[in-house]
């Protein structure tokens, strides 16, 4: 158990930065997402924290002890990484033991620790058998084994389930994340899909180009974004994206000529000034009968069972408006959609900078 | 191409029985020439089934020699397997650390040494053998098992063949091991020899054979007999001069000599196949 602070932590390869100064401090059994497109950083960073590759300045310290200069061994952590990285020529059992072995554990101590790990994961049957002989899935629980019978205080996860079917992925990650709230270890978990960093983590890091766009809950990412890329990244589908103009008073925006919505509440230092409009899909309702500024010319319904997509774009204005309506309905190609959206849940940036503005 | 007509069945047999003939032929007629005594191979018409004096023949060659001052073949197969078996290890044994070196450090001038490495390709024993002779002869090594093999033990290739197999191996193991606390020797000795066994039992069977057909370099650094490898003592039993060559003898020391690399090939096929195809690790 140890609490993980991150203390201005930069790393570069060369002249080329990767990292710029990260600040965060993990509690003590937390499970914390960082998630970010690729390239963002996010597994550079995960490689920091498990001493995998050393900062360029910055200091991270795990349980209060600082790790800078110690290997990846002495950092008490375990790591399970993308594809596995099982020993192929080991058997099961000794994939989870080798750790073990080398710290010098007797023997019955390894044995009692590996087979309680493989009861927790279920895989006490593949034990003698060899990595190859095992499905993705199974893999993925040995990776795990030999991360849980480390008993370490820092639990990390690079992108662990991209290699899985989508059916295997949901399963597995429900049972991470069990597995976490049952052992109560600290843990980081690296990935790139939104849905896993959504369901998964306590709070978030969003991360991109090597800079913290957002730290927070699942949640206030959702509700309050605070840049124009984390409202983007959140959600699927993503977040409609549109270019407006706020009216001379500040209380409207205004997308094109016949097309504007009202503000929750007016923003006059931006009167007449260029902003960005968020509308999530799902927040935007179809209303025929009520005095609508909107309305979008339907150009691709997509029918998904559960929900409708509709793709559309606003006369006078080339902009793609996306909604999801709940449950089957019969939209056509071509169809014009008065739509409105409660004021409280429209979002605001500024353009030029990314910044959420209220 | 699969074609299932019975004439392009023949034919494709019909070439492939041909081949076999050509290849086969020669290796018959020394198997042959092995079995009959000694005045039987002066007569004409050559003999082409065998003979009944195979194991006379092999008695005398393995235990006495051949011709009047000839050492006995037992003695040369000995110090051929020694020879090879030197210079198969120990040219795997110096390659794989130099490749673990280039591969997985970090250090100055790493890939000048690499290249340094690789140029000797351009070395052979054949190109640098008066220098060569000049040093075994000056560090004493004539005519023992070291001035035989440790001129011929660096190998360029095979240190290029093992960058290419650890380069191959992801690096997730590596960072795996780290975490699990393996040292490099550790990670060396655990993970990456035996993941890549296969590619070294295929190295072993190229370079046991290429150590035992050293002809060149054991002519010119044994003097003693009792040093001779099997390879270079062959030519000179055809020289015994003022006597008639007695090929029954020489046939069946040729055999000899063919036997070990072949039980190697054989033995370890499926791993010399492995080792040279399987790419995956």
């Amino acid at each position: 158990m140890a609490e993980i602070h991150l203390n201005k932590v930069c790393k570069s390869y060369g002249d080329v930065d990767v990292l710029f100064g990260i600040d965060w401090t993990i509690f003590d059994g937390e499970f914390v997402v960082i998630v970010g497109p690729s390239g963002c950083g996010k597994s550079t960073l995960l490689r920091t924290i498990a001493g995998l590759e050393k900062i360029t300045q910055g200091e991270i310290s795990i349980g209060n002890r600082v790790v800078n200069d110690l290997e990846p061994a002495e950092r008490d952590i375990a790591m399970v990484f993308q594809n596995y990285a099982l020993y192929p020529h080991m058997s099961v059992y000794d994939n989870m033991a080798y750790g073990l072995k080398i710290r010098g554990l007797e023997k019955d101590e390894i044995e009692r620790r590996v087979n309680h790990a493989a009861d927790t994961l279920e895989i006490r049957d593949y034990l003698d058998r060899s990595p190859r002989q095992l499905s993705g899935g199974q893999r993925q629980r040995v990776a795990m084994g030999r991360a849980i019978v480390r008993e370490p205080s820092v639990f990390l996860f690079d992108e662990p389930l991209s290699n899985l079917d989508a059916k295997l992925r949901v399963q597995m990650r429900l049972e991470i994340k069990n597995l976490q709230q049952r052992l109560g270890i600290t843990s980081v978990y690296v990935t790139h899909d939104q849905v896993e960093a959504m369901t998964l983590g306590h709070r978030l890091m969003v991360l991109n180009g090597g800079y913290v766009e957002q730290l927070g809950t699942p949640i206030e990412l959702y509700e309050k974004p605070a840049t124009e890329f984390v409202a983007g990244f959140i959600g699927s589908p993503s977040m409609n994206l549109l270019k407006a103009k706020i009216s001379g008073d500040g209380t409207k925006a205004e997308f094109s000529d016949h097309n504007s919505l009202y503000l929750a509440s007016a923003l006059p230092s931006q009167a007449n000034r260029q902003v960005t409009i968020g509308l999530r899909p799902e927040h935007l309702m179809v209303n025929k009968t009520s005095q609508a500024n909107m309305s979008i010319k339907v150009n691709a319904v997509e029918h998904l069972g559960a929900d409708t997509l509709a793709h559309g774009e606003f006369e006078g204005c080339d902009e793609i408006v996306t909604l999801r309506l709940h449950g089957i309905v019969m939209i056509n190609q071509g169809d014009i959609l008065p739509l409105e959206i409660d004021p409280d849940k429209v979002h605001i940036f500024d353009t030029e900078t990314g910044k959420r503005l209220e | 191409m699969v074609e299932n007509r019975p004439y392009v069945t023949f034919m494709a047999h019909a070439v492939l029985i041909f081949g076999v003939i050509i290849v086969a032929l020669p290796i018959w007629v020394t198997f042959v020439a092995a079995t009959h005594d000694e005045l039987r191979m002066t007569q004409i018409p050559l003999p082409l089934l065998p003979g009944g004096h195979f194991f006379e023949n092999l008695n005398e060659v393995l235990f006495e020699g051949v011709g009047s001052r000839g050492s006995p073949v037992g003695m040369m197969l000995l110090n051929s397997l020694i020879m090879a078996l030197l210079i198969a290890v120990g040219k795997i044994s110096i390659s794989l650390l130099s490749a673990f070196a280039i591969v997985y450090f970090r250090f100055p001038f790493r890939m000048g040494f690499f290249w340094l490495i690789f140029i000797t390709l351009m070395l052979p024993v054949e190109v640098r053998i008066l220098p060569t002779f000049a040093v075994v002869a000056d560090l004493g090594l004539l005519d023992s098992y070291m001035g035989l093999s440790l001129p011929l033990i660096a190998s360029a290739t095979a240190t290029f063949l093992f960058r290419q197999v650890f380069l191959g191996v992801p690096d997730e193991l590596l960072e795996a091991a780290r975490i699990d606390g393996a040292g490099p020797m550790r990670f060396f000795w655990d993970i990456l020899l035996p993941i890549t066994r296969t590619n070294i039992a295929a190295l072993f069977v190229i370079l046991f054979i290429y150590g035992w057909n050293q002809y060149l370099w054991p002519l010119l650094i044994t003097t003693d007999q009792s040093m001779y490898t099997v390879v270079m003592a062959i030519k000179q039993l055809l020289e015994a001069a003022e006597e008639t060559p007695q090929w029954h003898l020489i046939m069946m020391t040729t055999l000899l000599a063919m036997a070990p690399p072949i039980a190697v090939v054989v033995g370890m096929q499926k791993l010399f196949v492995k080792g040279l195809t399987e790419t995956e690790k």
